[in-house]
């Protein structure tokens, strides 16, 4: 098997890529840590409204032992150790996401706070950087926005992922088009998500135009969606990651650090 | 390449993995009491508050609701009940001999009776306190506008904050809570000392007889039990020397956020 090079992604993208690693993972562990301070959930404008919260987790005791229990639209799961109780320097603590979870591990809500806001501006600025490049460079229209081809090889791109079959040649110097829309999802639907509700959570911008919050539900709904737009978000990263490795993790690695990726020759290529 | 060769890489890579997730955990918690970094995240904090004042005019007003959307109760958090014996001795004959005082940078140092601010211009709002713990309430509030009281007391030119001192304590050492804002809110149209909420007077639980509305920022800027409003230069003297009970244990001073 022959083996070539590709010159795959161009230094503003590797260096944004970066930036934003430690940054999503600050700003879940602390994000983690303030939703601690009030381990629920709500749908509405308020948590008081006489409906009940949408997700709680609490610690109860039980014949002498620490139960963590997570309710989620009224159904009740026992989730001691992970959520509502888990142990910390051997002593079991009430708690929603676990020390380890959580910036810092203890519970410090001000401090929690202090990260997530200071990385939600290195993130946002680095996001509007990457968008303006990416604008100006064409990357999206040349690299992210399907092809009327991609589109209707959909089917066959979702089969492949199933059995894991990775493109080569040609096609492997390419995003596949189940990637692109990951991608354009996650930077025009997720990412704005998040940052929107977070914004909905500040009583002052609530008054930049007084009713904007109510749009999205109101200010704990907005509340359950920035955790959930979070959560998808992580789930988003596990299944990247997952690819990574599956498809060939240094290769991958190598090319979102020096650019440099090898292209495998597809099969009929040689023949 | 060999199958050990991947397993040693796999065993690698777990293992850096575990190692740089809990190297970034201490690394967190070590860093989060370093003076550089308190710095930087005070340089994010005025960033956040320099950004949300651009987009915001000095009476830019928090949302307002209709009764439909009223909370059942209104949730007490901090003190419910000061212990302090004055303030008890005040509770227990309804707060006839209550006296907001206002002191400090002011041309007319006065002391209010709760008739006295009953008789001031007033504001009704019905609005969302957002607490920094992450819930929310929705109360109507009725109270005296801070803005036509200080119009009273005559603030000298060099006011540059208006502090709250409160009746209650929170911690065990018996430090009193105190808040602060700056002239801005404080003349904020929607700024009030609360003495009613929900149609009735403001119950012990919820701050009686007086609790600061500053509708654009956290609940906890929102004083109860205000016994004492005083006009400063600076709040660098007060206390722990940054404007507020919550603020001298590491919250922000300003709350927008």
């Amino acid at each position: 098997m022959r083996k070539r090079w590709t010159y795959r992604h161009t230094l503003p993208v590797r260096i944004t890529h970066w930036v934003n690693f430690p940054c999503l993972l600050i700003l879940l562990m602390s994000g983690l840590q303030i939703f601690n301070t009030h381990p629920s959930l709500y749908w509405g404008k308020s948590s008081y409204t006489g409906k009940p919260s949408i997700l709680s987790m609490s610690a109860k005791q039980m014949k002498g032992e620490t139960i963590g229990v997570t309710r989620v639209l009224g159904q009740e799961f026992n989730t001691t150790g992970l959520f509502g109780a888990s142990k910390m320097g051997g002593q079991w603590q009430e708690r929603g996401f676990p020390a380890w979870a959580t910036i810092p591990s203890s519970q410090a809500l001000a401090l929690g706070r202090r990260w997530h806001f200071l990385f939600a501006w290195i993130f946002v600025i680095n996001g509007v950087l990457y968008v303006a490049y990416s604008l100006s460079s064409r990357h999206f229209a040349r690299d992210l926005a399907p092809t009327k081809a991609d589109l209707r090889g959909i089917g066959r791109s979702i089969k492949d992922h199933l059995v894991f079959r990775h493109p080569s040649g040609e096609a492997a110097k390419h995003y596949n088009v189940l990637q692109k829309l990951a991608y354009l999802m996650v930077i025009f639907g997720l990412l704005p998500l998040v940052i929107l509700m977070g914004w909905a959570l500040s009583p002052w911008l609530d008054s930049v135009i007084p009713g904007w919050v109510d749009l999205f539900g109101g200010r704990q709904a907005a509340r359950t969606l920035h955790f959930l737009a979070a959560v998808a978000l992580v789930a988003f990263v596990v299944i990247h990651v997952f690819e990574v490795i599956s498809i060939g993790f240094w290769n991958n690695l190598r090319s979102m650090v020096a650019g440099r990726y090898r292209i495998k020759e597809a099969a009929n290529d040689s023949r | 390449m060999t199958a050990d060769n991947n397993e040693g890489r796999r065993r690698f890579l777990a293992g850096t993995v575990g190692a740089a997730g809990g190297l970034l955990l201490s690394g967190c918690d070590y860093l989060s009491w370093s003076g550089a970094f308190v710095r930087l995240v005070e340089g994010a904090q005025k960033l956040s508050g320099a950004a949300q004042h651009l987009v915001t005019s000095r009476t830019s007003l928090a949302q307002e609701f209709t009764e439909a959307d009223l909370s059942p109760f209104f949730r007490s958090n901090g003190t419910s009940n000061p212990q302090d014996p004055a303030y008890q001795a005040m509770a227990q004959n309804g707060f006839a001999e209550y006296r907001l005082e206002v002191t400090g940078r002011v041309k007319r140092r006065t002391a209010f009776s709760l008739a006295g601010l009953r008789d001031l211009p007033s504001g009704t709002q019905i609005t969302r306190h957002d607490c920094v713990e992450g819930w929310s309430a929705i109360g109507k509030w009725k109270g005296v506008k801070l803005a036509a009281l200080l119009k009273r007391v005559h603030p000298l030119p060099d006011a540059r904050y208006v502090v709250f001192h409160c009746a209650d304590s929170i911690d065990d050492a018996g430090t009193r809570y105190y808040e602060s804002i700056d002239m801005e809110d404080a003349y904020h149209p929607r700024t009030i000392l609360a003495y009613g909420i929900n149609n009735q007077p403001l119950p012990i639980k919820n701050g009686a007889p007086i609790r600061v509305r500053i509708e654009r920022q956290l609940g906890y800027k929102m004083a109860k039990y205000v016994m004492r409003i005083e006009l400063v230069e600076s709040f660098a003297g007060i206390s722990g020397g940054r404007g507020g009970y919550w603020e001298d244990e590491g919250y922000e001073w300003y709350a927008g956020i």
